[in-house]
């Protein structure tokens, strides 16, 4: 297997792999999401058990993290091959006649979905890291010890209208990154079932649903804040 | 003796070649390390000889003028390729297979080597499904044939209407193969611009490099030239646009004798010209009539008004058609031989009734297959009081599942919809069975020089059959060259490298980059289409379907004249170190306004008709071919200068194994 | 008709080029594109210019030798044919068409439209044979049978003429559909399994060695190929290749 990865059909496996991955993680993070639509607590409860679980914390965690850095890398290492592999570009190029908008831009889709990732972090993620680990806090609790924090937490951020606006956004470019990244993964990996009809259906409901369904979260607890 | 010797081996028919092979001297595996061979030519033929002889071990060098061998216009055959099998039980055998050969050659053809041909063609296929080449196949998973024109067996292996494609990458997969050992170096985008001959042997060639425009030497203990056919010499024919006949024409310049040029092969169904810009015809099957009947206007006034687009051909009641083939050839209607409907289409398009703004055109009807077809399957289906529409949808549905391919080529190039108005058609020239002299052993009159495939005239006669062209290549290539090579190549194991820095080579190199100099300073008025156009006309008027020898000796004359303007005017833009198709094209155009000469000469030799050679002069009352026995031979032309000064050779042609009958479709 | 022509004009290899208008009039509908341009490059022969150079060979759409990238797409608005296929009747009077040579790093311009598309052939020298002898002493074609279905998926890959289409339409100028079509032909068929580790490996090292992109699964090239060759192909070269190196 050595040179596999190294190959371009090899850092094609790898990048529908991780890919996989990321999607299979989406929609466990929608599952939990909305929850907190119909259940605060229930919601509560998963997140403090994902928050805190060892296996999910010390293995998936760093695999996600892992699996997020490389698509992205290895997706700016493809494009960058990818640019090179046409050094002088045509005058005139028509690409809507043969192929979707979606597939020929999943690098700028992509690059939303990072400039997200970054706020999202910043929103989610430090807060959590520094809470749990920096200041050892790993009760779950609100400040005044009444209950779980992340229902609230959740409910807060979502107050903002910039910051749900940008979530907005940043979803649509999921959908649009999805609509080609989830057939596009499976034909990657060498799938002869994925040009049947009824998966590529699949396929545009995974990619519509799913963003939808966190866009219908954030405008849910947005709206109702106010 | 004549000075012809065709080293035909003694011996009865069916054994000649096995105790051939037997005899020969070989060459020891060590020294044909030390052997070079030129393969001129990457189609078919030249393809699989390089790939043959660099497994056998010799040093290979190939030449093609495309950017790749693969593209040799070996790709663009349709039908099949015939070998006799007997898959199908239907009585086929080596014997039948040559025997339809030379029938169908009009006896022109040479005995021996076309049993060989019919003998190693089973094993072309054998050979072609283990490199891989996907043959159509039945549901049991055993290989698929279909019969093809003038035989009475199912004998033709193919590959959807791909044959030759996949003939050819099979012959370039086994290149590559060789490519890959370093057996073979391929030389692309090189053209051949002559033939080196030390002491009387060819041991090299000029090629020029058509991307920087340099001129290369290339020595090799042999030259195989396999460079196709001279259909271009028409201009319009179904022919590569690169198609032409410069190697073969200056290996014969050198020494390598010419036969019958003027076997040409006229195929009846090609698309019609749609105007002077044409620059190409596309051939449509020939299995199309067995459902379209052929049909031009009976009135005059009729033609006029479809072409000025005042009438449209259903307009016309069947009373006001003329079916010219039925009427003409009760018996076989539709379904007459090959040249026989090209003369008859040409002959009604002379009288002035070609359905077309050019004139030459008649309709090829499938009106009358839609309904019967359509009928047929309303009694299938039990629908009884069918309406017209219906019968019509029925109809059309098993029209387009036997040709819905053609149909649709038909309408990408046409516009028009096959199934709702006739189709039209016209013949074009599209193979040419003369070509260079050689023996027996392949060889041609310059020792150490080979010509195989569509280049040579050995198999085909005065007639090639439908689905041999791949069958003759691939066998000379494969099985019939790589051993008779080894026989002339024994001798010169001790000979060593041939050195590139002699006379002959500083001749040769000179005579070429003096041509090349002089078409780019010349600066004439006329481009080298101009003069390729007007070449094309006269051997379309005067040495087409059908010929005289009033019109040949006006060809002839006119040919010279046109060739003496050429050298004067002829304007070729750009210079000689670069890529310059115009260049090139110049070079092949001018060895085109040779061999057309040479052409007509021959034609006009020939007094009698047989095969694609008509002359008006020799038919029968029926208008049919008529062949006389005093020409049962072979023209070999040997280069003197002018054309007019070529002098005539003639191999004798001996039929000991088939009785010489007359062709005869009544 | 009469049409304006955007041409891309390069004298050889190192020229920077670039791109110049031509007038053409009196256009038959009925020509075809190459037809079209022998009108043009007859007028610039006449008026003592250099006519643009671009390759072509049989004109019936077989021979692969075309390859025009003309108003942003390989061999022209039509689908499933090559530039010699392409008629003018697709195009109105008056309309400005752009023609450019494929573009791709692997494919350098040679001269105007025409291009080095050696690549193609260095990839199959790497594998694209299986290794007999072509010494007529095989076994019996019938030996062996082979499903009609397994023979014509076969047929449909081998239908590839090597034009380089998918090479010119892909955004990343990647190879995957001729190589995947290749691999396919023999992946298929049961003379192809012998080699079938060690080719797969050799073509797609090849491959990337030539400098082709990676296929981002856009599609393009199945759309442009004149011959129709199917994205399965790729597909089913990702799992050869895939089995190749777990086999080792």
């Amino acid at each position: 297997m050595s040179g596999f990865f190294k190959s371009s059909i090899g850092r094609k496996y790898a990048m529908a792999l991780s890919a996989f991955f990321l999607m299979f993680f989406l929609l466990q993070h929608f599952a939990i999401n909305i929850l907190s639509v119909f259940s605060p607590d229930a919601f509560n409860e998963a997140s403090h058990f994902m928050g805190t679980f060892w296996a999910v914390q010390y293995v998936l965690q760093p695999i996600l993290i892992f699996g997020v850095i490389y698509h992205f890398v290895m997706g700016f290492i493809l494009e960058a091959r990818n640019r090179s592999a046409r050094v002088k570009k045509y005058a005139k190029n028509n690409g809507a006649a043969n192929s979707s908008w979606m597939s020929r831009n999943m690098i700028y889709s992509g690059l939303c979905i990072l400039a997200f990732l970054v706020l999202h972090f910043i929103d989610f993620w430090f807060p959590e890291i520094n809470t749990k680990y920096i200041q050892g806090d790993m009760s779950g609790l609100l400040g005044n010890g009444e209950g779980f924090r992340y229902y609230q937490e959740l409910a807060h951020k979502f107050e903002s209208p910039l910051r749900v606006g940008a979530y907005v956004i940043a979803f649509v470019f999921l959908s649009l990154h999805l609509m080609h990244g989830f057939s596009s993964a499976f034909q990657s990996a060498g799938a002869s079932s994925m040009r049947k009809e009824k998966l590529q259906l699949f396929g545009k409901a995974y990619a519509i649903i799913i963003p939808l369904g966190f866009i219908f979260i954030a405008l849910f607890h947005h709206f109702n804040h106010h | 003796m004549s000075v012809l010797d065709s080293k035909v081996p003694k011996g009865p028919l069916e054994t000649k070649w096995t105790d051939y092979k037997n005899h020969i001297d070989l060459v020891n595996p060590a020294n044909k390390r030390n052997i070079d061979i030129i393969v001129v030519g990457t189609g078919l033929a030249g393809g699989s000889a390089a790939a043959t002889l660099a497994e056998l071990g010799y040093n290979v060098k190939t030449f093609c003028y495309q950017d790749s061998p693969r593209r040799a216009h070996s790709i663009a055959a349709q039908g099949g390729i015939n070998a006799a099998k007997n898959y199908q039980g239907d009585g086929d055998s080596t014997y039948r297979l040559f025997y339809d050969t030379v029938k169908g050659g009009d006896y022109r053809s040479r005995e021996a080597n076309v049993y060989r041909l019919a003998e190693v063609s089973a094993n072309i296929i054998d050979q072609c499904v283990a490199q891989g080449v996907p043959f159509a196949r039945e549901y049991g998973g055993l290989l698929d044939n279909r019969s093809f024109g003038g035989v009475l067996v199912s004998r033709t292996f193919y590959a959807k209407g791909q044959t030759g494609q996949q003939l050819l990458l099979g012959a370039y997969s086994a290149m590559n193969r060789q490519i890959a050992r370093g057996k073979i170096t391929p030389y692309n985008r090189h053209e051949m611009l002559d033939v080196v001959k030390v002491d009387g042997k060819a041991r090299g060639i000029i090629a020029r490099n058509l991307v920087t425009g340099e001129i290369e030497r290339h020595s090799a203990h042999a030259v195989v030239i396999a460079s196709g056919g001279y259909g271009n010499v028409y201009f319009l024919s179904t022919n590569a646009m690169g198609s032409n006949v410069t190697a073969s024409w200056k290996i014969h310049k050198k020494g390598a004798f010419f036969a019958n040029p003027c076997y040409t092969q006229i195929h009846p169904t090609c698309i019609p010209r749609s105007g002077d810009y044409q620059s190409k015809l596309t051939l449509m099957s020939e299995s199309l009539r067995n459902d379209g009947r052929i049909w031009v206007p009976k009135n005059l006034d009729d033609v006029k008004a479809i072409r000025e687009g005042k009438k449209k051909p259903t307009d016309l009641s069947e009373d006001e058609r003329d079916y010219y083939l039925e009427r003409r050839y009760p018996a076989f209607g539709n379904l007459v031989p090959r040249d026989v409907a090209s003369r008859a289409a040409k002959e009604r398009c002379d009288a002035g009734y070609g359905v077309n703004a050019t004139g030459e055109a008649v309709y090829l009807d499938f009106a009358a297959a839609i309904e019967r077809y359509g009928k047929e399957q309303a009694k299938i289906h039990g629908i009884n009081n069918a309406s017209a529409e219906k019968i019509y949808e029925l109809g059309a549905a098993i029209v387009k599942a036997k040709y819905g391919n053609l149909f649709q080529m038909y309408e990408k190039i046409v516009d028009q919809d096959p199934y709702k108005t006739p189709m039209m058609i016209y013949p074009a020239v599209h193979y040419t069975m003369g070509g260079v002299w050689v023996d027996y052993n392949l060889m041609t009159t310059i020792p150490g020089c080979y010509a195989i495939g569509e280049a040579n005239f050995s198999d085909h006669g005065a007639n090639r059959l439908g689905a041999s062209a791949l069958m003759q290549g691939l066998a000379d290539g494969y099985f019939v060259l790589p051993y008779t090579i080894g026989d002339y190549l024994s001798n010169d194991i001790r000979t060593g490298k041939i050195p590139t820095d002699t006379p002959e080579f500083d001749a040769a190199e000179k005579e070429v980059t003096d041509r090349i100099n002089f078409f780019i300073s010349n600066k004439g008025e006329h481009s080298v289409d101009y003069y390729h156009k007007k070449l094309g006309k006269i051997m379309w008027d005067k040495c087409g379907m059908s010929r005289n020898a009033e019109g040949l000796k006006t060809a002839i004359n006119e040919i010279s004249e046109l060739r003496k303007d050429f050298w004067k005017n002829v304007n070729v833009p750009g210079t000689t170190t670069e890529y310059n198709e115009q260049l090139a094209k110049a070079g092949r155009v001018a060895d085109f306004l040779e061999l057309g000469e040479l052409f007509a000469k021959d034609a006009l030799v020939r007094e009698e008709s047989a095969g694609g050679h008509f002359r008006e002069e020799h038919q029968t009352e029926e208008g049919e071919a008529k062949r006389l026995t005093e020409f049962q031979f072979v023209s070999a032309w040997e280069y003197k200068g002018e054309p007019k000064d070529a002098v005539l050779h003639k191999e004798d042609l001996v039929y000991e194994n088939i009785e010489v009958k007359e062709r005869s479709y009544k | 008709m009469n049409l304006t022509l955007k041409i891309w004009r390069q004298s050889d290899a190192n020229d920077k080029g670039k791109m110049v208008d031509y007038k053409v009039t009196e256009i038959s509908e009925h020509m075809s594109f190459l037809e079209m341009m022998d009108v043009l490059n007859e007028q610039l022969i006449n008026k003592g210019e250099e006519p643009v150079a671009f390759d072509h060979d049989c004109r019936e759409g077989i021979c692969g030798m075309c390859s025009m990238f003309i108003n942003g797409e390989a061999h022209g608005p039509d689908r499933g044919v090559t530039t010699c296929q392409l008629h003018m009747r697709m195009f109105n009077d008056g309309d400005t068409i752009t023609i450019e040579p494929f573009r791709a790093k692997a494919f350098p311009v040679i001269k105007d439209l025409v291009v080095d598309r050696g690549a193609f052939d260095r990839i199959q020298h790497a594998g694209g044979y299986i290794s007999v002898n072509t010494s007529g002493n095989t076994q019996d074609a019938n030996a062996t049978l082979i499903s009609k279905h397994a023979a014509d998926e076969a047929m449909d890959a081998a239908t590839c003429i090597g034009c380089g289409a998918c090479v010119a339409s892909c955004k990343n100028a990647s190879a995957m559909l001729f190589v995947g079509a290749k691999v396919s032909q023999y992946a298929l068929l049961p003379q192809g399994q012998v080699e079938a580790v060690d080719r797969v490996k050799n073509m797609v090292a090849q491959m990337d060695l030539e400098g082709f992109g990676n296929c981002t699964n856009t599609g393009a090239c199945e759309v442009e190929c004149p011959k129709g060759i199917s994205l399965e192909n790729i597909a089913r070269m990702n799992r050869e290749f895939l089995s190749a190196n777990v086999k080792g």
